[in-house]
């Protein structure tokens, strides 16, 4: 495997390789290659350029897999060799048909007559970002603390139901209650990933086995108290389902009646300032990161890497918790069922992994995979193309980001630091000599 | 929570504490204390004083059995005493510094499921409880669970975390159902689907290998992305060809069951072993393959090296990169195929995310069982047992809510990975790439 010594593989477990690095400085080269050339190669090896390629190949999978399932395309492909341009034109139609139905889902409706009611998708892709870039925030928080949290179904779930509760059967004015509602919700999420952390501190039990059997756990608890008067059935009915939320405890809408856009999709914001603030400007986030990185090296540096664990998870908690929040209080206000969680549990382990662990990232893939959701909805509905699709081309998007020598190879890049490939494989053979 | 009370009793400061040097663990004693605790305050608490009648043989057995009928009260109080006896006995063996052996373990469950099933059928509306019924579909809810077992355990063996089995299981289900569907038949299409199944697994399993261990991307990672992409492509391609063309592709023929001769008429076991379809008898061949070629072939010896300590395993000449690749595909082939249990051996027609987290389950059970094969088939059917015993449980009307049952295998699991399993530690190279110097 000759490309073990590459710098991705440093790139890739972490090592800093500054995308700048003057290489030529360090051994110095005739011919110097021009300041052009020099940014072209930095823009085709930067992580950005990878991201958007990414990006692209997923949504080309994405394309093929319409193009070959839809019904038209292969009525004309029965006499391809007859025509083959209509075979073309319906690949074209089916594919054009469903990504500018997703795009008019997910940004600007140009068939809508004014500006307000074309706009609209926009607002519903940040409304379906809202819960994504919390939980995503939280996932990514463990990550850093060096934890896997695949208990977001869980921690919503039994978010949901407190801040639900609070919401539904008190009465209260209307900010505190809204408020007391939220930070119930919060508080139940933080406890129940909580159980995840303190088990790995004490009895180094596997927070990813843990937090799968807690998802179980908390979907049979909450069915249970869905289904028991008293607890959280609406009273007088049979549904396992809870009565609405009042009045005075739902997020109000920040755009006006007309858009679903809620006070939430501000606390996500909130929210990501706040993790950078924790993670790159505290001593807490300075300890949390210390222990993902190496968790040895920060108990010898007088870290207490167990008491990590427990404050990682309860943040980590707190955070896939207003996620929980938001689908009560400000998506689905009309009472809840045990599906009330939506799949953002899992959805923000990938939203977390597009967006590198860093809470500006997952803002942008939070907004991403809103956009994708909100669009999925009325490509659906438009084309007849199922959205189940948003899913692969979600998860391609994740795998491709994560292995970035496959999209360079893909597209023929330039490896990032290399120069033309004479003089690279020279300078790498004295490199393997000097260690 | 018990602290994890491991250490090393080192007899004396001689020779002698060379060669007998024992850990002690006193896990085991405290958790049987702790249950038998439990079970004594739930039945103090909510007494049932009726009788349990326990059928053993159903209606078309060569053999019958009589009917069982326990009663309540002096059951489970017998059971009690015997469930303290044994944490008594256990606690004796760890005082004397010997280990509690596997068999005391699974005494100890099997009195302890009887005084529970007898206090349960005993507050019942219908106090019968259908044994053969209760054992042969806890046996077949487990049987993904295991084949999903035997996948991790081969592959974080080998040192490759895998977390994608659930989307190896569910590509078996599909492309089990769709090649059954289209080849027909009463033989040929279920066993040519069960291969096709295989397969799925090995291209699910190749795309771990590759970005694992090629491109050193994080195990866990790829894991998780390919469960959503396989649950995508699989749920895409059902909403959009399979279900307009059910007929066509999504009505495979299902595995007959062959009763085995003489063997399917031993009461009680008989019906539940040795009734079965296919898949099932080729599921006791693998647990016996995997085990065996684990810890008694050089395949295994070479396997468990490259997972154990992969640069010692490197420097003796085994190409580690190519183990890991694999014995990674052979393991997706084995999830693969118990994936086709589901359509093939179960319902027949596939159906969206109709695996439901049974591959999360088998994850569990190969921690509950200590990556060993045997262990984890036992923890795969401890987790279909509790599955299968709600069902039970809620057709003869218990006082338990059907939830808390439910939520058994899951409370059971984390209870032991905090505390039966703990610190014990799997396959030390596991989740980590081998970076070649």
């Amino acid at each position: 495997m000759s490309d073990r010594n590459d710098p991705d593989v440093a790139l890739e477990t972490g090592a800093q390789v500054p995308p700048d690095e003057p290489v030529i400085e360090k051994e110095p080269e005739p011919e110097e290659p021009s300041r052009w050339q020099q940014a072209l190669r930095e823009i085709a090896t930067g992580n950005a350029i990878i991201s958007v390629l990414a990006v692209l190949l997923a949504l080309a999978v994405g394309a093929i897999m319409i193009a070959f399932t839809d019904e038209r395309v292969q009525a004309a492909s029965g006499y391809f060799f007859a025509r083959p341009g209509d075979t073309f034109v319906a690949i074209w139609d089916s594919v054009a048909g469903a990504y500018s139905a997703l795009f008019q889902g997910a940004v600007y409706n140009f068939r809508r007559p004014d500006f307000v009611s074309g706009i609209r998708p926009l607002t519903e892709t940040l409304n379906f970002a809202t819960p994504l870039i919390a939980a995503g925030l939280g996932v990514g928080l463990a990550f850093r603390v060096g934890m896997f949290n695949i208990g977001g179904r869980g921690q919503m779930l039994l978010a949901a139901s407190a801040a639900g509760w609070v919401a539904f059967s008190f009465d209260l004015p209307f900010p505190v209650h809204m408020i007391v509602a939220t930070i119930a919700g919060i508080v139940a999420g933080a406890l129940w990933a909580g159980i995840a952390g303190l088990l790995k501190a004490r009895t180094g039990a596997h927070e990813v086995i843990v937090t799968i059997m807690l998802n179980y756990v908390a979907l049979y608890l909450v069915s249970w108290m869905l289904r028991t008067q008293g607890l959280l059935q609406a009273p007088g009915t049979n549904n396992p389902k809870t009565p609405p939320m009042k009045d005075t405890a739902i997020f109000f809408d920040l755009l006006g009646p007309q858009f679903n856009l809620h006070f939430g999709f501000i606390l996500s914001i909130a929210c990501v300032v706040l993790v950078w603030w924790i993670l790159d400007r505290s001593s807490l986030g300075f300890q949390f990161r210390a222990v993902g990185l190496n968790p040895k090296a920060a108990r010898v540096a007088g870290i207490n890497v167990n008491r990590m664990y427990v404050y990682g998870m309860l943040i980590s908690g707190a955070l896939v918790g207003l996620a929980g929040v938001d689908q009560v209080l400000g998506t689905v206000t009309t009472g809840f069922s045990s599906g009330i969680d939506a799949g953002i549990g899992f959805d923000a382990i990938t939203v977390a992994l597009l967006g590198g662990s860093n809470p500006w990232g997952i803002l942008a893939a939070g907004i991403l995979f809103g956009a994708f959701k909100a669009g999925g909805f009325s490509m659906q509905a438009a084309e007849g193309v199922p959205i189940d699709i948003v899913l692969v081309v979600q998860s391609l998007i994740v795998l491709f980001i994560a292995a970035p020598p496959l999209v360079r190879a893909i597209f023929r890049l330039p490896q990032p630091g290399s120069k033309p490939k004479k003089r690279n494989r020279t300078a790498r053979t004295e490199e393997v000599a000097a260690k | 929570m018990t602290a994890p009370s491991q250490h090393h009793a080192t007899a004396t400061p001689t020779e002698q504490a060379l060669d007998s040097t024992t850990v002690l663990s006193w896990k085991a004693p405290i958790s049987f204390a702790v249950i038998t605790a439990l079970l004594a305050v739930l039945f103090l608490t909510t007494r049932h004083s009726g009788d349990a009648t326990f059928r053993l043989s159903a209606g078309n057995d060569l053999i019958q059995i009589p009917e069982v009928t326990l009663n309540g009260p002096v059951t489970t109080w017998t059971c009690i005493a015997l469930l303290t006896a044994i944490t008594v006995a256990a606690a004796a063996l760890v005082r004397a510094k010997r280990r509690v052996p596997l068999w005391v373990v699974v005494i100890f469950a099997v009195i302890g499921l009887i005084a529970f099933l007898t206090w349960a059928a005993a507050g019942a509306r219908t106090p019968v409880i259908p044994l053969p019924g209760l054992l042969a579909g806890a046996l077949s809810l487990s049987v993904p669970l295991i084949f999903g077992a035997l996948c991790g355990v081969i592959s974080e063996r080998v040192g490759v975390i895998n977390i994608a089995i659930e989307g190896q299981l569910l590509a078996g289900a599909f492309t089990s159902a769709v090649v059954a569907s289209v080849i027909g038949q009463q033989w040929l299409g279920p066993i040519v689907g069960l291969f096709a199944a295989a397969i799925s697994g090995v291209l699910v399993a190749f795309v771990l290998a590759a970005f694992s261990i090629k491109y050193f991307v994080d195990q866990v990672i790829v894991g998780v992305v390919l469960n959503v992409l396989v649950i995508g492509l699989t749920s895409f391609l059902f909403s959009q060809v399979l279900a307009p063309n059910a007929a066509l592709l999504n009505s495979p023929p299902r595995l007959q069951r062959i009763p085995i001769p003489i063997l399917s008429e031993i009461p009680l076991i008989g019906p539940m072993f040795f009734r079965q379809t296919l898949i099932v008898y080729a599921m006791y061949v693998i647990i016996a393959a995997v085990y065996i070629g684990l810890f008694h072939t050089r395949w295994g010896l070479r396997l468990r090296s490259v997972g154990e300590h992969p640069t010692a395993a490197d420097t003796v000449g085994i190409n580690v990169a190519r183990t890991r690749f694999w014995n990674v595909s052979l393991a997706g082939a084995i999830a693969g195929f118990g994936g086709a249990f589901f359509t093939l051996g179960a319902v027949g027609a596939f159906n969206k995310e109709m695996t439901a987290g049974a591959g999360f389950i088998a994850l569990a059970a190969v921690i509950f069982g200590q990556w060993d094969p045997i262990r984890a088939t036992l923890a795969a059917l401890l987790f279909g047992f509790a599955s299968n015993l709600q069902n039970t449980l809620s057709v003869i009307g218990s006082p338990v809510p059907s939830e808390f049952m439910l939520m058994l295998p899951y409370v059971v699991t984390i209870l032991a990975v905090a505390g039966f399993v703990g610190k014990v530690r799997g396959p030390a190279a596991a989740g980590k790439p081998y970076i070649k110097a």
